[in-house]
């Protein structure tokens, strides 16, 4: 946390010397997210708070706004009210659904405002004039990769996807992307919806109906923990690697005190909103071109570099 | 898991069951004898003890559910219950564990058994002295519990304290002569749950409100009573589900419990209890638990379903077990 303040503190003095020109007229950024319903939407809250909080503070000409949103419905309804009510210089969206929202953002940036997507893309990428998104088949690649090495690329795997949707479907396409062409088997996947308890009895499940399981893949983290759970009252012990994804903050201090069973994992941070959120008041404050896309890579997180994704503050 | 449907003993007149009522078990029997055929490792002691165990929370929950059904009332609440009742009971135990040390679990459960009893007698009030159709009275207290274990969670998670992950593990990990302790705890409810629906007064009532409310009034049964009685009983079972749940994940979510309702309900309902109140079964409560949690077993390790399909698969073998339930009632 300290460190990030100092960085933040760092790109502050470095945006505010660049562009003190512009302070005179406040700009408002809205931030439109999604409500803490589970671990990494509640990372997104606490993250986009945070980035509200210092940018509030660093730069005097600029006031974020942030208001989160329980359904697709709501969130539109939200935004609507936010410009309906004051001028947005800028938005910064993290869409419950791409088909909802496309329609409503068009209409806000119709009326001038600077559109940042995250995340989610909308059905329509005219729309955005900015675009931050994590990498969701690097997620499953760069995990499948890491079994191909280090299982000398042969062995049984199993696997636990989440709930039906695009973001599952390109980690699962990832994952298997990575493994083709190797003798890694995938005995099974099955959906385990993200949520613990699921994981847990279909890993109970599986070790049941397969006696040699060589390691496990469950594609988020809340899932990795009903897995390591059903592993240990099994008392099984061939099972060498049993690996996550997203970067949960339980899971990354695994990694972290060197975990022999899970020893990486792969980010798809929530904290990704406040790179959004940065960039976007770096377009009023440091007058510093960003419109474009940024694709944020999903580097294996290794016991070296697990500090740059742990924050113990963030409830995910 | 023959054996469950054996253990109730027929020799008195109220425990008995009857062939009327075997519904549930021959549906379970037929249950374990195709999931044997189509896997045998479907009935390896190991499998049987986790899919039993597992089945465990549901059953508690639903043994509560069989009174306030039976009565004639119906419980949304019982999910988001469980997912409060687990929030609070972790905050306490990890508030109080610094000063007590693990004396905080044994506190730490007579704390769940209080929000228990109090949040069911929250949804009792509610309905009898609010005059609020039950079904509309708990789902607005389900909204209620889950967004306060939202918010207790910051919407992530909430983990107890590594000093007493160890100590409370054997609650749901542990056995007692190779029983897993949370079958004994729910054996244990059920008898207790039976005898207080088929031998005492206060059961033969519950009943009697749920057949029919105004015949119950005029042979002078208070039945705001009865039914706040039924909830609170209902609020209990959900305390103690959650103290066999908390050392099973050592941690509390938003997502914790959610669509447990439905489980409890089904459950209650192919186990013989009337969903329109005047008829309870507790045993067959517990049978009925323990055939969703089979089915589902039986989903991922049968092989010929693909994994798209799991839901629809589950639904037809739901109605299969009701329609035997039925025709072994002619």
């Amino acid at each position: 946390m300290l460190k990030n303040a100092l960085i933040a503190a760092g790109v502050t003095t470095a945006l505010l010397s660049a562009g003190p020109a512009l302070a005179a007229e406040k700009k408002t950024i809205a931030v439109s997210i999604p409500a803490a319903d589970h671990g990494w939407t509640a990372g997104v809250v606490y993250h986009a708070n945070a980035a509200a909080k210092e940018i509030n503070k660093a730069f005097p000409g600029i006031e974020v706004i942030v208001k989160t949103s329980p359904s697709a419905s709501a969130q539109v309804s939200a935004i609507e009210d936010l410009s309906a009510t004051r001028k947005l210089d800028a938005l910064v969206i993290l869409p419950h659904t791409s088909e909802e929202l496309t329609t409503p953002v068009k209409a806000i940036k119709d009326k001038g405002s600077f559109i940042t997507v995250v995340d989610r893309g909308l059905n329509d990428p005219k729309i955005q004039d900015l675009y931050v998104a994590g990498d969701n088949i690097a997620v499953g690649y760069n995990t499948a990769k890491f079994l191909v090495e280090k299982m000398g690329g042969k062995g049984n795997l199993v696997v636990l996807r989440g709930i039906p949707t695009v973001i599952d479907d390109e980690r699962i396409k990832g994952f298997q992307d990575g493994i083709a062409g190797t003798q890694l088997k995938i005995l099974d996947i099955q959906y385990a919806n993200w949520n613990s308890d699921e994981a847990f009895k279909l890993m109970q499940d599986y070790l049941a109906k397969y006696p040699q399981i060589d390691a496990v893949w469950a594609n988020d983290d809340d899932m990795l923990l009903g897995v390591l759970e059903a592993i240990k009252q099994s008392g099984r012990k061939e099972i060498k690697f049993a690996l996550g994804g997203n970067g949960m903050k339980e899971i990354i201090e695994k990694v972290k005190a060197g975990d022999a069973v899970t020893p990486v994992e792969t980010p798809y941070p929530p904290s990704m909103i406040k790179t959004a959120i940065y960039l976007t008041a770096a377009h009023f404050a440091g007058h510093a071109p960003v419109r474009g896309s940024l694709k944020l890579d999903a580097p294996l997180i290794t016991k070296e570099n697990a500090d740059e994704y742990y924050f113990p503050d963030s409830p995910f | 898991m023959a054996d469950l449907a054996a253990a109730p003993p027929r020799a008195s007149h109220g425990w008995s069951i009857g062939w009327g009522d075997a519904g549930p078990f021959l549906a379970l029997a037929a249950l374990v004898l195709i999931g044997f055929l189509i896997n045998p490792d479907f009935l390896s002691a190991n499998n049987i003890a986790n899919v039993v165990t597992r089945s465990a929370f549901i059953a508690i929950i639903a043994i509560g559910a069989t009174f306030v059904i039976a009565s004639g009332g119906l419980d949304l609440s019982v999910g988001s219950m469980a997912a409060f009742i687990t929030g609070v009971t972790i905050l306490f135990m990890n508030w109080a564990a610094p000063s007590v040390g693990t004396a905080a679990i044994p506190l730490g459960m007579a704390v769940a058994l209080v929000t228990g009893l109090a949040c069911g007698l929250l949804n009792g009030t509610i309905v009898t002295l609010g005059r609020i159709e039950p079904f509309i009275a708990t789902l607005g207290t389900m909204g209620i519990f889950r967004a306060l274990i939202t918010y207790m969670t910051d919407g992530g998670t909430v983990a107890i304290d590594r000093s007493l992950r160890e100590a409370y593990r054997p609650v749901y990990f542990g056995d007692v002569l190779g029983v897993p302790i949370p079958i004994l705890v729910s054996l244990a409810v059920a008898l207790i749950a039976a005898y207080v629906l088929y031998r005492t007064r206060y059961g033969r009532r519950c009943v009697a409100v749920g057949a029919n409310e105004d015949v119950a009034r005029y042979s002078g049964i208070s039945v705001a009573r009865v039914r706040t009685l039924a909830f609170v009983i209902q609020g209990a079972c959900v305390a103690i589900a959650a103290i066999c749940y908390v050392p099973r994940l050592g941690a509390a979510t938003p997502t914790t419990g959610v669509l447990w309702e439905l489980q409890v309900i089904t459950a209650v309902v192919i186990g013989g209890t009337a969903l329109r109140g005047g008829r309870g079964r507790v045993w067959g409560t517990v049978a009925g638990a323990v055939i969703l949690e089979f089915i589902a077993n039986l989903m991922v390790l049968s092989d010929f379903v693909s994994e798209y399909l799991v839901a629809a698969v589950q639904g037809v073998i739901i109605i299969i077990a009701m329609l035997i339930q039925r025709m072994s009632k002619r």
